[in-house]
């Protein structure tokens, strides 16, 4: 059974109010069709979990340019001027999260991981109300596992059961946030048909997707 | 007196010489990035990009840009013969894992013990970490390049005043006035620029500089 389904229905899915996260790096690797398409339905009161928040005109900065967000969880804002001054103002609440924090609380969220150990933060901002464990005399903070209800994620090919391969630098936070939410959906700029793509060649298996949207090219 | 460009060549001519051959190096954005241009002939060091690939290499001719492989900084690269690409907690793994041996990044202030500022200005400007906290935590070797004062204000200081990015991480700074080394007894100089004297390096200086008995010029 194909998973392609059309934008439209694809963007039904989330709801005002969703946890949602999208895949990208500085808009490499970002579903841009799939954003065009939230943009113009207008969904409110978001909460945005990504790397970045990409530029005002390209990748879920154009999220941010719409307003759609009530929080944003991710490391870096500091390409997108909106983002920092909707934090500045107090429009939006931004949680600023070292990058390899957020990868493995995504990763941990999607792998049934109650939580990561990781140095990085300790003795900065980034540590306050968290809890420090010492493993065999050495500390660590405690990051808890972050879901979200749909992930909208990127890929070079996908075949029509939900198997995706990447190109380039594309991948970033695709394949853990697969794992990581209740709704996955992947916008390939190419689907092809199941038995197209070597199993060698997946970098996400089929089991992890829900819905396809045929992108087209970057 | 170097210009702008002349000064960030200066200190990345500089940074260059402390990378090893085959060593996996990381280049924070900015004036790190110039790094590369001035490696020893014949040098191979492999760079890593963390948003997923090692094997990181020049920037392409127009023509050639491939919008898919872009440095961390969002700017068009390529990638290196042998290279490889993978995804973020790959990426990630390697950093903390104690992969990386060098990572080359920009501060807003260093401390004498080795602090970093580096993320943001409160109130004022706030670009977030990205990946700097996990290499600072994790990078093998930590060289901060930069110029040595904000248009006159002290960057290296007793305390940074500004939010840290990690406690006690740099090892090594390299400024348009000297060469820095961050040791348990404060900031040694170890090189110097001849333009600068002494006197007006302190002066730039936040915290009391330790005179290396082996003190040399940069080269």
């Amino acid at each position: 059974m194909s998973k392609l389904i059309s934008l439209k229905d694809a963007v039904d899915l989330v709801r005002d109010g969703d946890t949602i996260m999208v895949g990208g790096f500085l808009a490499v690797g970002t579903p841009e069709r799939l954003i065009d398409a939230l943009v113009e339905k207008g969904v409110k009161n978001l909460t945005l979990i990504c790397n970045d928040t990409g530029f005002i005109d390209r990748g879920v900065g154009k999220m941010v340019v719409a307003k759609m967000f009530k929080k944003i969880m991710t490391s870096h804002i500091g390409t997108n001027r909106e983002s920092g001054r909707q934090m500045l103002e107090g429009e939006t609440e931004i949680v600023l999260i070292p990058q390899g924090t957020l990868i493995e609380q995504i990763r941990a969220g999607g792998f049934g991981l109650g939580g990561i150990l990781t140095k990085t933060g300790l003795g900065t901002e980034v540590e306050t109300g968290k809890q420090v464990i010492e493993i065999e005399g050495e500390r660590y903070l405690l990051e808890k596992p972050l879901r979200a209800n749909v992930a909208l994620l990127f890929a070079e090919k996908a075949d029509e059961k939900g198997n995706l391969t990447y190109h380039g630098a594309t991948r970033n936070f695709n394949p853990c946030m697969a794992a990581a939410a209740d709704i996955v959906i992947a916008e390939a700029q190419q689907v092809v048909k199941v038995g197209d793509i070597c199993p060698d060649d997946v970098v996400v298996p089929f089991i992890f997707i829900d819905h396809i949207v045929d992108g087209g090219a970057l | 007196m170097m210009d702008k460009q002349q000064l960030q060549e200066f200190i990345a001519k500089r940074v260059a010489q402390e990378l090893q051959e085959g060593s996996l190096v990381n280049l924070g954005i900015g004036l790190p990035t110039l790094v590369p241009n001035f490696l020893p002939e014949g040098r191979e060091v492999i760079f890593q990009s963390e948003n997923g690939f090692i094997g990181l290499g020049p920037v392409p001719a127009e023509d050639q840009i491939d919008p898919c492989i872009s440095n961390a900084g969002g700017m068009p690269v390529t990638i290196m013969p042998g290279g490889s690409f993978f995804d973020s907690s790959l990426s990630f793994g390697i950093i903390r894992g104690g992969h990386v041996d060098v990572t080359v990044l920009g501060a807003l202030q260093v401390a004498e013990n080795g602090d970093i500022a580096s993320y943001m200005i409160p109130g004022k400007l706030v670009p977030g970490m990205g990946g700097s906290m996990d290499l600072l935590s994790g990078a093998k070797k930590v060289i901060v390049a930069m110029e040595h004062t904000a248009k006159g204000a002290q960057k290296l200081l007793h305390r940074c005043t500004l939010p840290i990015s990690a406690v006690n991480a740099v090892d090594l700074i390299v400024t348009e006035m000297g060469v820095i080394e961050v040791s348990h007894e404060g900031f040694v100089l170890m090189e110097q620029n001849p333009d600068f004297s002494l006197e007006e390096i302190q002066a730039a200086t936040g915290a009391p500089l330790i005179i290396s008995a082996e003190l040399k010029q940069i080269a």
